[in-house]
């Protein structure tokens, strides 16, 4: 009772092959552009891929290629697409626009209408029912098409950027809510947010350039992020390289001292990752072992919470405000990072 | 948004507002001149004479009529035309849309050559037993052939600006798309369609050319009141002026009642629908 796809767009360059057990929610994360909302439409059927194969519990969604041409429309997928946009239909009350998608598979209008008050109360917005979209905030509108989703029960749950929307105020109470409501149930969420895929996700996918970079449970691709866009996620320095003995050695020749993590031949390739809050940084060169000391040239600075994020490059460093004046950073200053070898894990790429 | 009261920046420079209020008195002082002119001691006499009644009473008959083909032809073709995706699409628009520029006479010279007694297609019915030329039904056709244009230019631009973003949403929730269609679609876009519907009607009830050429003028069955008018300035100009104005005053109500301009502004469902277009697509 799986739900597989792999699906080949070559106009995007999108190849991607994802499987997801019964009750499983996987968080999709990548930059703009990597192919995550590209996933969510052919999932849905709302965009066609060249070639690929997609089903859900013994049923075929589409599969395309040399001599084979099938295709379920939209319609009959049994999926429910929840936007950053609620998009509620604004010509209907909310308690209508919930009850659409029972209605709309020929349930009886009042069995339609419980259904749709069962999930407003689900979503704490059965105050909302008799409301047009028109009169509700962004919080209550995204609650009421989340509400609209779960009614026809999807098979696959999609929801895309769902939070990314709503103001400060609104986010964790969806967050919350989604939460009690996605536990138990197949769901793939496409997010910008860490917190959404720790809180809601089981397993994370990157993507990249239209295809999955990696792929695992959500604590292990967070604390040992393989690709830059995750360790930037997970507020970690990335460098890769291959393993040495005592570490690891960059593309450019940098020579990193670290804590190998688990069995690591010399020559594989590898990464190392440690937290900018492990970096020290100092105007002149300093000396002593195990240490790592590299010279960078300051790129920016930015606040980041009660410190200041130093950053040099696709290295960063956080430094107290107070430090940061009486080094007089700048940008373009020629500084050394330096971070204990004992900060630094190394692990297989 | 801002209250008409509120004096925010409008940006208009003064010269085209001069220019703007020059347009409009070009299009009222023909209006005010022929009100002038109406003999209004005789006008009730004049606008309740049998003939005028009849010739009134046969456009606005032929008007709904017409009005009823161009929303049954014209909203599929407008939705085919939005959301279609096909070779040829482009110059089904321009055929579509020919009627606009065309000058009427010669529409009703081609309703005439594919429906008239030698036509194409008057031929085979003419055998059936059915005749269109010079019949109330032609009125009808050549009044369907003018202004199903207007409904079509509407609806299109009202679907364009909705977008297909619910749609997708409605497909994904499970809706067939003649359910989207019914449930979504039209009444997302039922001010585009209304305003498209009273454009048809108001240029259904002037039509002239493709009437007379495809319909002739007889009285009480295709002498619609365009034609009972020229053919009273002949013999009467204070009939005809007096009919003019009825016709006016038959349009403006017409109008006025119903259209709302070529931007629905006026209801919250056409104005978030509008608003929601800007943002792209469910479907890149």
């Amino acid at each position: 009772m799986t739900f597989t796809v792999d699906a080949a767009l070559a106009a995007r360059r999108f190849e991607v092959s994802l499987s997801l057990a019964p009750g499983e929610t996987v968080a999709v994360l990548g930059p703009n552009g990597a192919g995550k909302s590209t996933l969510l439409a052919v999932i849905a059927g709302l965009l066609r891929p060249d070639t690929g194969r997609a089903e859900m519990n013994g049923r075929v969604l589409f599969e395309l290629g040399a001599g084979v041409h099938t295709w379920t429309a939209p319609h009959r997928r049994g999926t429910a697409l929840l936007a950053q946009d609620p998009l509620l239909f604004p010509h209907l009350s909310a308690l209508e626009n919930v009850a659409f998608g029972p209605r709309s598979v020929g349930v009886p209008k009042r069995e339609a209408r419980e259904t749709a008050r069962h999930w407003l109360a689900e979503v704490d917005a059965a105050d909302l029912a008799a409301r047009r979209p028109g009169e509700l905030s962004g919080g209550q509108a995204q609650r009421v098409a989340a509400a609209r989703a779960l009614a026809v029960n999807p098979e696959v749950l999609l929801l895309d950027e769902p939070l990314s929307a709503l103001d400060i105020h609104a986010a964790p109470l969806l967050r919350r809510l989604l939460k009690r409501v996605l536990a138990g149930r197949r769901a793939i969420i496409v997010t910008h947010d860490v917190l959404d895929a720790y809180m809601l996700a089981d397993r994370v996918i990157v993507m990249e350039d239209g295809r999955i970079i990696e792929d695992g449970p959500t604590r292990d691709v967070l604390r040992r992020p393989r690709s830059r866009f995750a360790a930037g996620l997970a507020g970690l320095n990335l460098v890769s390289g291959t393993v040495t003995a005592a570490g690891i050695r960059s593309a450019e020749g940098l020579e990193f001292a670290g804590q190998h993590d688990g069995p690591l031949d010399a020559g594989q390739a590898g990464v190392a990752a440690f937290p900018p809050s492990a970096v020290s940084v100092f105007l002149g060169e300093a000396h002593g072992s195990p240490r790592n000391s590299f010279r960078v040239t300051v790129t920016d600075l930015e606040p980041h919470g009660d410190q200041i994020r130093v950053r040099a490059g696709e290295l960063s460093a956080d430094v107290t405000p107070a430090a940061s004046a009486d080094l007089g950073l700048a940008p373009g200053l020629a500084v050394y990072f330096v971070v204990k070898a004992a900060a630094v894990s190394i692990y297989p790429a | 948004m801002n209250r008409r009261k509120d004096s925010a920046y409008s940006g208009i420079p003064r010269w085209v507002v001069a220019i703007a209020a020059a347009g409009a008195l070009f299009v009222l002082l023909p209006l005010a001149a022929m009100v002038a002119r109406v003999n209004w001691p005789q006008f009730i006499p004049l606008v309740t004479s049998e003939a005028s009644l009849t010739a009134l009473g046969l456009s606005l008959r032929t008007a709904a009529a017409s009005t009823v083909l161009c929303v049954l032809f014209g909203v599929p073709l407008a939705l085919v035309l939005a959301r279609g995706d096909f070779r040829g699409q482009r110059l089904l628009r321009s055929f579509v849309l020919l009627p606009l520029v065309l000058p009427p006479v010669v529409g009703g010279i081609a309703l005439l050559y594919a429906f008239g007694r030698q036509g194409l297609l008057g031929r085979s019915l003419e055998i059936a037993g059915i005749q269109i030329a010079f019949s109330t039904t032609a009125v009808v056709l050549a009044q369907t052939f003018v202004a199903l244009p207007f409904l079509v230019v509407s609806l299109e631009g009202a679907l364009r600006s909705a977008g297909s973003r619910y749609e997708a949403v409605a497909a994904t929730l499970g809706a067939r798309p003649t359910t989207v269609l019914r449930r979504v679609t039209l009444p997302l876009v039922l001010p585009g369609l209304a305003s498209g519907a009273v454009l048809s009607f108001a240029r259904s009830l002037g039509e002239f050319g493709a009437t007379l050429t495809f319909a002739g003028s007889l009285p009480g069955v295709t002498r619609t009141l365009p034609l009972e008018i020229y053919l009273q300035r002949e013999t009467d100009a204070d009939a005809a002026v007096a009919l003019s104005l009825l016709l006016v005053v038959v349009a403006v109500v017409v109008v006025g009642l119903s259209y709302r301009g070529p931007a629905p502004a006026g209801s919250g469902s056409a104005r978030s629908a509008g608003s929601a277009g800007n943002h792209g697509s469910v479907a890149p």
